[in-house]
């Protein structure tokens, strides 16, 4: 069996252990609870509102459209939270325990720890995400029949964003502690909210310099900018033209940007690997 | 094989910032031996120990362990390592421990588990392998520990502070994994400063001071070093007190008693012919062997470590 298969199934074992699996799917449980109910007592209303709108030519269609982007909004932060939470202790609390020690003076490459520990991660993400992202939209379904568009692409956007966030993390942890990679994560995180934001209103007001600051703060972390993409893939057209609205942009990140985004996962994937090859343990 | 050296160093060292771990490490330890690393806390063991294991990477010198620089991955299958403080996944039973780490070392199948049960039941954990390692006490993390580092057979086995967790009852057993570990021909490093354990278990011990090797020698010539007589004997002449400052400091006199610090315990015989060539009535000539404690504060001093 190879090293990363050993870490990989050992740090899968280590989620269900210590009970991050059952944790984080009794919330997860309880959010896609709170959604449906929420969903079901705004219904007539929404159904009624979009009637009374629909001679302005909104339908019905948009307003689901606009519920279900908060839903998927508040799942992509959970996301995002998960996978700062699940690697900001892996390596440096093996390594300030001391667990790490017997592992790395076997016969194994450093990277096959990190690799393999990445690789286990990457599929609790992705199964968090498609139970809570799938649980949003097939509520929306199940009670009003109603589809966003795109939803594969946005998905797969929206999980590039919490692998981002994962595999930074990891770099981090990798010579930092726990706290102080939680710290740089959540602080990056805010960096790129806010200069969301900035360009949001840059691009509403035609602001150019707000437009740049938003774009130079994507490019020191691009998580937030994968998320605009993901919205205007989903997004009802309708909603897009009205630009405005907390879960949703007018200025779409481009595919640049997406591939910007991947390229910034593989170096922080190099870094971690890297400095965790030379750290003294 | 027995020229062959199990760990060979030159001028290791370690530097964190400015401050010194371990200054310059010079160490040669044969194959089949049993080795014992001694020093006050703070000297330097472990981090010569993580040096040798590729932990921790070097700040200059160089070293050979089985005959291949450090670093080298395919060497490390043949070494086994007891960590300090013993800390592993708590989560895992003792078999899946057992298991885990022989997966790391390649091994798989039946005779992995085989192995895994042989070794719980060496080191008295038969029976305990279910249980999750959570529930074990101090001693039987240890004695776990000990069976994760024998877990593919190596040719060389480095044990931070092996019994510091354990009753007398598991230091007995520890003593005797050792020594069947030797009998099989593989090279022990027990790093301790439990100087009773090391007495007894090792050939040959290093003291290490301020991460320099202050003094090696085998266990058994550290005895003849060093040791204190005591002389009782009539007709002592001022002139036979005297010639007695030849062979050793006089530490004391009381009437008939002597009290004498020699360098060797070789220099017995020819103190003897000496004083009965003298005339002197010896009645009694007592080498007072020091324990390794009081040879670790005459070579290492009394400041002890921080």
């Amino acid at each position: 069996m190879s090293a990363v298969v050993i870490l990989f199934r050992l740090t899968l074992l280590e989620a269900a252990r210590r009970r991050m699996l059952l944790v984080a799917l009794l919330m997860g449980a309880a959010f896609l609870a709170l959604f449906n109910l929420g969903f079901y007592f705004m219904l007539p209303n929404v159904v009624a509102g979009a009637d009374e709108a629909g001679s302005v030519g909104v339908g019905r269609g948009d307003f689901f459209n606009f519920v279900l982007m908060a839903g998927l909004y508040a799942v992509n932060f959970l996301s995002i939270a998960m996978g700062a939470l699940l690697a900001a202790d892996t390596l440096s609390g093996e390594v300030s325990t001391g667990t790490i020690q017997a592992i790395a003076v076997k016969p194994i490459r450093r990277s096959s720890i990190v690799f393999g520990k990445w690789l286990a991660f990457a599929i609790l993400l992705a199964a968090y995400q498609v139970l809570l992202a799938w649980g949003v939209i097939l509520s929306v379904w199940l009670q009003a029949g109603y589809l966003p568009p795109n939803p594969i692409p946005g998905l797969a956007l929206m999980y590039m964003e919490a692998i981002l966030i994962m595999t930074l993390t990891m770099a981090g942890s990798s010579r930092l502690t726990a706290l102080a990679t939680g710290g740089m994560i959540f602080g990056l995180y805010g960096i790129a909210f806010l200069g969301g934001w900035v360009e949001q209103f840059g691009s509403f007001s035609e602001n150019t310099t707000a437009i740049q600051v938003g774009i130079v703060s994507s490019l020191i972390i691009p998580s937030e900018a994968l998320w605009k993409r993901a919205a205007f893939e989903m997004t009802a057209p309708l909603v897009r033209l009205l630009g405005f609205s907390p879960f949703s942009s007018p200025s779409v990140p481009s595919n640049l940007m997406v591939v910007y985004a991947g390229a910034y996962i593989l170096v922080s994937m190099l870094v971690a690997l890297w400095s965790f090859g030379r750290r003294d343990l | 094989m027995s020229t062959a050296l199990a760990i060979d160093t030159d001028r290791l060292r370690k530097l964190y910032g400015d401050s010194v771990a371990v200054r310059a490490l010079s160490l040669q330890v044969a194959q089949g031996e049993a080795f014992g690393f001694l020093g006050p806390n703070g000297a330097g063991k472990t981090t010569s120990i993580k040096m040798l294991l590729s932990l921790v990477e070097p700040s200059g010198g160089t070293a050979r362990v089985l005959g291949a620089p450090l670093g080298d991955r395919e060497t490390r299958r043949r070494i086994g390592f007891l960590p300090e403080h013993f800390r592993f996944h708590d989560w895992l039973s003792g078999d899946e421990f057992l298991t885990l780490h022989g997966r790391l070392h390649g091994l798989d199948g039946g005779d992995l588990r085989r192995r895994v049960g042989a070794l719980l039941e060496r080191v008295g954990l038969a029976g305990h392998g279910g249980k999750p390692l959570k529930a074990y006490s101090k001693g039987m993390l240890q004695r776990v520990g000990l069976a994760q580092a024998m877990i593919n057979d190596p040719e060389l086995i480095i044990l931070d502070e092996p019994t510091s967790g354990l009753d007398p009852v598991g230091r007995l057993l520890v003593r005797d994994v050792i020594r069947e570990l030797r009998q099989r021909g593989t090279t022990v490093f027990i790093n301790s400063h439990l100087l009773s354990e090391v007495e007894i278990t090792c050939d040959r011990v290093a003291f290490l001071k301020r991460g320099e090797v202050i003094h090696a020698a085998p266990v058994k010539d550290l005895h003849l070093e060093a040791t204190r007589v005591t002389l009782r004997a009539g007709n002592l002449t001022e002139a036979v007190k005297l010639g007695l400052a030849a062979y050793g400091e006089v530490l004391r006199r009381d009437g008939e008693l002597v009290l004498l610090s020699i360098a060797s315990s070789k220099v017995l015989p020819e103190m003897t012919r000496f004083l009965v060539e003298r005339g002197v009535d010896v009645y009694a000539l007592t080498p007072h062997q020091p324990s390794l404690e009081e040879l670790f504060i005459q070579i290492v001093g009394m400041e002890g470590g921080l």
